[in-house]
């Protein structure tokens, strides 16, 4: 790199042309050598929750032992969400693309002497494959990735989301540059009709279609417009829209500033939620810096169009994810929905027009720039174009955030990609959506997963979450999981919402001790039935699909709590009984020691026993036995 | 002069006087007291001009606004979806019972509250339980008691200092 290269690089310059980012752009390629060794650390949730950043202070203190300087070669680099976070922490070491998982910070001297210093593999700490043990020693090998197609989250794990000049070397911002140098409002409109886009939060609105209606809303009621960008990410199980905001956020924000550009708005809001610090954090950064490049703010690349943002952090509601409680969230109220009879895109946010979509949405716009909305729509499939980020969750061995084209096979993703469930069992069942989406059973693992083909089983596509759940878990107890959730993040406003969760939840609080009868599933459908009609939003209207679905497919379950007063799946607390199977059990005392309410007796070396009136039934004799002695019946 | 009422002064200065920011200066509140006070409240109300009864509606409406002091150890357990299939629940209960105190509550002795929270998005390392914002993941209820056993002892060990 020259010095001049250099000094240009530290301190922003305001670009005033497309030119002058393809020239900043070329500047910091230059700048990086291609073979300089770099240690990539995921900072992503579930990686720095499992110690990643004293891993990385690991590495940095590593080089600085073996008398090398960090800031000359090699670096170390943090960056959000890689993506198997079931294997975290993770560790990339650049240029091989070396994958090392769980590692811990003693790890790090030998992986520098080996892999940093020389170019070899340090296998104990890569990838193996649980079934046939084989290694995999780069990303382009481990299936997980491999057969997955990245494309919003390509940059993912990649890039350091604090520093703009890394997401510019990968080409952030260039379809802004095009957009505003190349193209007029109503152009952009059109690529995004064409593109087949569905709005990624849960309902799978035609984007292009929004805003469509709000150009036309424009025409009647004038300006001011809004753009806002809806990061309450609330699903539980869902982290795709915080994992893309914490590592890619120039993504979201170049596909608001144009998305703001097609509708002539000056003002947008990053609504995003509470508990995601790090992604208010990151955006925070990433808009200040974006503004010091005049990427934002007054007369954007000298295009003459002006646009600024500000973030809105969430309170922990989950109904502010409903665009209209989000808009009096903004406006500094209880969020409350309100009717749709007249839609957002003419009456939204200040009662003006206003165009939300969801973060994975926002991120998707500058794809679609860059490759032309026809290009765009062959991705995936007719009806749902693109591709679609999930949240691997559950019971599923590779745990993380997983990207395919829509109408990817169902077993692809769980089985091929995620692993299964582990020990060669079928899965029981996988959620989808969220507390608004259903249980998809195993017969149905085929189902393509796009917007329609969800809708079809009774699921939906929602944000993304994807539940994997084995025979341990019981349907009951997860529909009456998601009822309780729903019960509580109930605003309240509307009757059938309020009151008819509580119901619902009420039957299923029966049916998990064993009262109630086959009668109440049909109450419990007409409950259902009456929320899908009269519930003042998608809240409260989406609520019974946990329940609808887990009925339509696994009636037999719902039916052996009522009938035969028993809990297939050894969860309902009242249905189930502890016990220590002689055996098996060599006295070691241990969960005598640790049992809560002292109900369980016997001699040291000889076989215990449970005091079943007695006992809680809270499972931690089963959690403290090392020789699986416990069973449940 | 009141320390406390000062630091209020320069949270109110930091946003405009008007009602859309009401969110706004409650969450800095909460984050610098660990909840809202009622003459906090009523300073918030004189600066926006919202009233009194609207501002707690808009505070008892978020789950992340506390009205009453919180102890001197916030315990979070996740209870997202993930984190309930292995077990989240089973903590919620075990700690309610070790710490005499329903989630949502403050230990009479101002040590421990206990609060649940919907989902971290930390799902592969559930279930999660949170300490005074650090993360503890795949937590068992072995786990769990040590580490209140060291929060205890903590405690105990600075009493003794003083």
């Amino acid at each position: 790199m020259s010095d001049s290269t250099a000094a240009k690089l530290q301190t922003p310059w305001r670009l005033t042309s497309p030119g002058d980012l393809e020239t900043l752009r070329n500047d910091i390629i230059e700048s990086q050598d291609p073979n300089r060794p770099t240690i990539v650390v995921c900072h992503g949730n579930g990686c720095l929750a499992g110690g990643g950043a004293k891993v990385a202070e690991a590495f940095r203190q590593g080089l600085s032992d073996a008398g090398i300087n960090a800031k000359l070669m090699p670096g170390v680099k943090t960056t959000g969400c890689q993506g198997l976070c079931s294997r975290g922490p993770l560790v990339t070491i650049q240029p091989h693309g070396f994958c090392y998982q769980r590692v811990q910070p003693g790890d790090a001297a030998e992986i520098i002497e080996k892999s940093v210093m020389a170019t070899e593999p340090v296998e104990r700490l890569m990838h193996r494959d649980t079934k046939t043990g084989e290694v995999f020693h780069t990303e382009e090998e481990i299936p997980f990735y491999r057969l997955q197609e990245r494309r919003v989250i390509q940059k993912i794990g990649k890039i350091d989301p604090t520093d703009i000049t890394d997401a510019i070397a990968t080409g952030a911002y260039s379809s802004l540059a095009k957009v505003l140098s190349t193209m007029t409002p109503q152009e952009v409109v059109l690529e995004m009709e064409k593109s087949g886009l569905r709005g990624r939060g849960g309902a799978g609105f035609p984007t292009g279609r929004k805003w469509r209606s709000a150009l036309q809303a424009i025409e009647k009621k004038g300006r001011p417009v809004y753009v806002v960008v809806n990061g309450d990410e609330g699903d539980p199980g869902a982290f795709m829209d915080g994992a893309i905001m914490e590592g890619d956020p120039h993504a979201v924000l170049e596909g608001l500033i144009i998305g703001a550009y097609a509708l002539g708005a000056e003002k947008g809001y990053l609504y995003v939620r509470a508990e995601y610090p790090m992604a208010i954090k990151h955006l925070e950064m990433a808009m200040a810096q974006a503004r010091s490049y005049g990427l934002m703010g007054e007369n954007i690349l000298n295009s003459g169009f002006s646009f600024d943002a500000r973030i809105n952090r969430g309170a922990g509601a989950f109904v502010c994810g409903e665009s209209t409680a989000l808009f009096t969230s903004i406006e500094g109220k209880a969020g409350n929905p309100r009717p749709k009879y007249v839609r957002s895109v003419e009456e939204g946010l200040w009662g003006r027009p206003t165009v939300l979509n969801n973060v994975e949405t926002w991120a998707n716009i500058p794809l679609i720039m860059g490759m032309g909305g026809e290009e765009y729509a062959k991705i995936g499939v007719p009806h749902s174009t693109g591709t679609k980020v999930f949240c691997l969750v559950g019971k599923v061995e590779n745990v993380g955030l997983v990207e395919v084209p829509m109408g990817t096979p169902m077993t692809r993703i769980v089985e091929d990609i995620g692993g299964g469930v582990g020990g060669g069992k079928p899965f029981k069942a996988v959620q989808t959506g969220g507390p608004s989406g259903g249980c998809i059973p195993y017969s149905l693992k085929d189902t393509p997963v796009d917007f329609d083909s969800l809708t079809k089983v009774g699921s939906m596509m929602g944000s993304g979450a994807m539940i994997v759940m084995d025979e341990t878990d019981c349907v009951v107890d997860v529909g009456r999981y998601f009822l309780k959730f729903l019960e509580e993040e109930s605003c309240g406003k509307c009757i059938p919402c309020r009151l008819g969760l509580s119901r619902m939840r009420e039957i299923l609080d029966n049916f998990s001790q064993g009262k109630g009868s086959a009668a109440d599933i049909e109450d419990l459908t007409s409950l259902s039935n009456a929320l899908k009609d009269g519930a003042l939003c998608a809240l409260g209207s989406s609520a019974p699909n946990p329940v609808l679905t887990t009925i339509r497919y696994f009636k037999d379950e719902y039916l052996a709590h009522v009938e035969d007063h028993k809990c297939p799946a050894g969860v309902c607390k009242s249905l189930i009984t502890f016990a220590i199977d002689p055996e098996k059990c060599n006295g070691c005392m241990s969960c005598a020691r640790n049992c809560p309410a002292e109900c369980i007796t016997g001699k040291k070396k000889e076989p215990h026993a449970i005091d079943a009136s007695q006992c809680l039934r809270c499972g931690i004799c089963l959690e403290t036995c090392k020789f699986d002695a416990i069973f449940v019946s | 002069m009141n320390p406390v009422g000062t630091n209020l002064e320069e949270i109110m200065d930091r946003y405009p006087g008007e009602p859309e920011y009401l969110i706004f200066l409650l969450q800095d509140i909460q984050s610098s007291y660990g909840y809202i006070s009622p003459e906090s409240m009523q300073r918030v109300c004189d600066r926006t001009g919202v009233p009194l009864t609207r501002a707690y509606s808009v505070a008892t409406f978020y789950q992340s606004f506390r009205l009453d002091p919180k102890g001197e150890h916030e315990i979070k357990v996740c209870l997202g979806t993930a984190c309930h299939l292995k077990g989240g629940q089973r903590l919620v209960d075990e700690l309610e019972r070790r710490l005499h105190v329903e989630a949502g509550g403050t230990t009479e002795d101002m040590r421990f509250t206990l609060n649940t929270v919907n989902c971290l998005g930390a799902c592969a390392i559930s279930p999660v339980m949170v300490v005074d914002d650090e993360y503890h993941p795949s937590m068992s209820v072995k786990k769990m008691d040590r580490e209140l056993k060291r929060l205890r002892h903590e405690g105990e060990k600075e009493v003794g200092n003083v």
